[in-house]
């Protein structure tokens, strides 16, 4: 049944993309280790690591779509619930750690022999087992989202209102974990990760794995969205975004249906977060700052909000030319890079990229058709 | 290390000289002492003379005296024992003759700093205070009261009495008065009567130094009376001390306040007024700040003179530079996206980033220094409240504001015509209005405020690149708490959250505060989507 239901909500364009995914995750990894370093072919290591970034903030974007592109919730609280996902990861990361730590104190993390404290926070118990840990990734970005959306969405906060308060939330969130006394590594974050799984993070082998296994995510999330946002599910949440009240009027119950797609985009921006974490090495309370989620927006406009791929276009284009021009002389341009995009694109580019491409093949094809003759009518039989 | 350990043993030496010779000299020590015997005493340099010379110094209320003592402090007093030459060796390295003043011709080859240890810098300390009771220069004055206040020595309060007879100033005689009253509470050798009444007059003082003095007096003293006493006057004191803090944390909340309705006030316009969400407001202020600078150095350079001005001609450049901004924006940007509040938020979050960068290249990434003028700088106090000149008149400078907007919005030509067109833009412009013309100034109007915003935090806050992304979820908050489009709303809600973070701070601590007033917006919002004064009628779900 699920089969049918993917090959039925799969078109063309997700074909492709699915299969761009799937080959990325057979040839890098080839190209990595098996083909020497000097050859032309050879992706180097740290190559797969900003990839693995990349393909990150690919989910991230994916969620952002779901939500913005398809439901018309413009959350500029997003990187909250990636940075929930990044520090639930982190912390499971920090229990690895062990007695190897710089104080090598065997039951507390070393902010803490630093901040003299004496026992673990009960918040911090269990974390040391991967699948409770795995579970707070999924659930503590999904429960914060629940009860955000739950009260925002049943007194109809909508529109422009809603994006305040979720930059409040996310701005509120950062001046929490910048505190000391939270308890989860204050201004300087999680870091010094050692292992994860028992592989120890560094290696290459385990680099390689864990951009593998970002990429098969991205191809879950984005396999999920695409049934999603293809079922009738995914029409109403559409007939949402354009006209609210009418569907309201028509009998769906509206907020119900918001809830859901924000808290499991919440949960899948959460889980790019925890395989973010040990391919950058930290997670710090920067992570929250409003920048962050307003240029995750911006990864989804340019690349085209409601069509999936183009929220994965997007953060790959906008993440590649942020690091070509980070790196070196260009860096005084970014902003402008980056201020202009957002101009560009609301003003000259409404639709991204994918849906630019979509237009202009599509009046191709017009053009075509107009200039091929009329087909024969077929004889009848 | 050992040359601690000698030092204290030297020290402990010293001490049981002091003893033995103050015992055996004190009948005489006061009656014939002059300069020159102190200066001998200081020459022959060993502890206990050294002891006794500062002591002789102080009392002697010589005018050298101060200079002398402090040189030694400095370990810049020089001594020849044979000779008996004392001199003092100028900052700039010079020798001096102390006895004379004059420059020393020929110092002798003996000539060696003075020693002092632990117990005769105390001793310095105690001289300085005692001669700084009766120097001409009143503030320093106060600091001895400060002092003797801290250091309560029993000693102390012959000089002290000498001096309060002396002085003239009124607020030093008080000052002297209170450590005169502790010196005496201090001291459970005079009698009861006195201390009880210095307990009385000590109440008068507010200050958690005197409560905590009584508090410490209270547990060791053995008198019932006086615990009593005592008793009653800390209670006053707390209560006292209770309601200024109080009071002192609303005049903090209205100061902050008043920031945040001057950040406020412009978005208040751009996004109350015409619904248009501009995430580059705070980098107007940012542009009003810079130009207050630039105008500021232009004062330095050519009228130095004439800086107290410099205010007064930034304002209205800064709501010209950022109004002119604004217009731009509006009229490049804004106008094509109106309808689309989503597309127009993160187009104006573009521009922000520009400017940013604009400003960053120009003027580089670091904190520019903006001068206070001479009005602006101080502060003063008022029944215990310590208020800052800048925060008052920061308050009276953002109230000038938010009333000549209102004016301007509801007396002039152009704010009916900016109300007309935002109550029904088809209507307005069928009956003659340009209704692109009056966007597009009030837009200039909203950045222009917060152009003169941006000078009045150019005097409290860092002018930096990122000045304006600290205000910017503060007003967008502010706004919306308030009420969208409603002025006295704004100026509601951004005193409301003024007081109430202030009234948080000493509770929760300053940034959890801040996240409890977030927290509680968030959910008031929840509550009431449109603000504490919410627009009634049709016009709201347009």
């Amino acid at each position: 049944m699920i089969t049918k239901l993917l090959i039925e909500s799969l078109d063309r364009r997700s074909g492709w993309f699915l299969g761009i995914v799937a080959v990325a995750m057979v040839l890098i990894p080839i190209l990595n280790l098996a083909v020497p370093e000097g050859s032309f072919l050879h992706v180097p290591t740290y190559l797969v690591s900003l990839l693995g970034k990349y393909v990150c903030f690919a989910i991230l974007a994916l969620a952002l779509d779901l939500v913005w592109g398809y439901c018309g919730i413009l959350s500029l609280g997003h990187g909250a619930f990636f940075a929930l996902g990044g520090y639930a990861m982190g912390m499971y990361l920090m229990r690895q750690i062990g007695n190897r730590g710089v104080y090598a104190n065997p039951d507390l993390p070393d902010f803490m022999v630093f901040l003299n404290w004496k026992e673990l926070p009960i918040f911090w118990y269990g974390f040391g087992w991967f699948p409770y840990a795995f579970f707070m990734i999924l659930f503590v970005p999904g429960i914060l989202a629940f009860l955000f959306g739950w009260l925002a969405f049943r007194s109809r906060v909508t529109g422009v209102y809603l994006s305040i308060i979720t930059q409040a939330l996310t701005y509120a969130l950062m001046l929490a974990f910048f505190r000391n006394d939270m308890g989860i590594g204050g201004n300087n974050g999680l870091t010094d990760f050692k292992d994860i799984l028992g592989f120890p993070v560094q290696a290459q082998t385990t680099r390689i794995a864990l951009l593998v296994l970002s990429l098969a995510l991205l191809a879950l999330a984005f396999a999920l969205a695409r049934v999603l946002v293809t079922s009738t599910f995914g029409k109403v949440l559409v007939a949402i975004r354009d006209a609210e009240s009418r569907t309201r009027f028509l009998g769906y119950r509206v907020e119900h249906y918001k809830l859901v797609v924000f808290t499991l985009s919440a949960c899948i921006a959460g889980l790019a977060g925890a395989l973010y974490v040990p391919q950058v090495g930290i997670i710090n309370p920067s992570e929250f700052a409003p920048a962050n989620s307003i240029e995750a927006v911006i990864w989804v406009a340019v690349g085209g909000r409601g069509t999936l791929v183009g929220a994965v276009v997007g953060a790959f284009v906008v993440n590649f030319l942020k690091s070509f021009f980070t790196t070196g002389a260009l860096a005084a341009y970014w902003l402008f890079v980056l201020g202009g995009l957002f101009v560009f694109v609301t003003l000259v580019l409404p639709k991204g990229i994918v849906g630019a491409v979509e237009e202009f093949l599509a009046k191709r094809r017009e053009a075509r058709q107009a200039a091929a003759p009329a087909p024969k009518p077929e004889p009848a039989e | 290390m050992s040359k601690h350990a000698n030092r204290s043993a030297l020290a402990s030496l010293a001490l049981a000289l002091l003893l033995v010779m103050g015992i055996a000299a004190s009948p005489v020590r006061l009656a014939a002492q002059t300069l020159d015997a102190a200066f001998d005493r200081l020459a022959a340099d060993s502890f206990s003379d050294t002891a006794r010379a500062i002591d002789d110094l102080a009392a002697s209320g010589a005018p050298q005296a101060e200079s002398l003592i402090e040189a030694l402090g400095a370990r810049r007093l020089l001594a020849d024992k044979a000779t008996g030459t004392i001199a003092i060796q100028t900052p700039a390295g010079a020798l001096l003759d102390a006895r004379t003043g004059k420059p020393l011709a020929s110092p002798p080859p003996g000539l060696a700093v003075v020693r002092i240890n632990n117990r005769l810098r105390s001793a310095i300390d105690a001289a300085l205070g005692t001669l700084a009771m009766v120097s001409p220069d009143r503030s320093k004055r106060l600091v001895a009261a400060e002092a003797l206040f801290k250091s309560r020595k029993a000693s102390d309060l012959a000089p002290l009495d000498k001096a309060i007879a002396a002085e003239k100033d009124d607020a030093v005689r008080s000052a002297f008065g209170k450590a005169r009253s502790a010196i005496v509470l201090a001291d459970d050798k005079q009698p009861l009567a006195d201390r009880v009444a210095a307990v009385q007059s000590l109440a008068e003082w507010p200050d958690s130094d005197t409560l905590g003095f009584l508090r410490q007096v209270q547990a060791s003293t053995q008198e019932p009376a006086l615990k009593q006493s005592i008793e009653t006057a800390a209670v006053a004191i707390e209560h006292r001390r209770q309601l200024l803090s109080g009071l002192q944390n609303v005049i903090y909340g209205l100061s902050l306040g008043s920031v945040l309705l001057l950040a406020a006030i412009g978005l208040a316009i751009t996004f109350g007024v015409m619904g248009v969400i501009n995430m580059a407001h705070g980098e107007m202020v940012m542009l009003g700040a810079y130009t207050t600078f630039v105008v500021q150095e232009g004062f330095r350079a050519f009228a130095p003179g004439a800086f107290d001005l410099s205010l007064p001609v930034a304002i209205p450049l800064a709501f010209i530079v950022a109004g002119t901004v604004g217009i731009a924006i509006e009229r490049g940007i804004i106008r094509f996206l109106y309808g689309r509040p989503l597309e127009t938020l993160l187009a104006t979050w573009g521009v922000s980033l520009i400017l940013q960068q604009v400003v960053r290249t120009a003027f580089g990434p670091t904190n520019r220094e903006v001068g206070n003028p001479s009005y602006m700088s101080g502060a003063f106090d008022l029944y215990g409240i310590s208020i800052t000149w800048s925060r008052l008149w920061i308050i009276v400078f953002t109230l000038t504001v938010f009333f000549s907007l209102l004016f301007v919005l509801k007396r002039t030509r152009l704010g009916l015509e900016m109300r007309a067109v935002t109550q029904n833009r088809r209507m307005a412009a069928s009956m003659g209005i340009r209704s692109a013309r009056v966007d597009a100034l009030t837009f200039g109007l909203g950045s222009g405020i917060a152009g003169i915003a941006g000078v009045a935090l150019s005097q409290i806050d860092n002018v930096s690149p990122n000045l304006g992304q600290s205000y910017i979820v503060d007003s967008f908050m502010v706004v919306v708490f308030g009420g969208v489009g409603n002025l006295w709303g704004t100026l509601v809600s951004a005193f409301f959250l003024g007081i109430a973070n202030k009234m948080l701070e000493p509770v929760a601590g300053a940034v959890l505060g801040k996240i409890l007033i977030l927290v509680l917006l968030i959910l008031f919002i929840q509550k009431r989507p449109r603000g504490l004064f919410a627009l009634k009628g049709r016009a709201v779900e347009a």
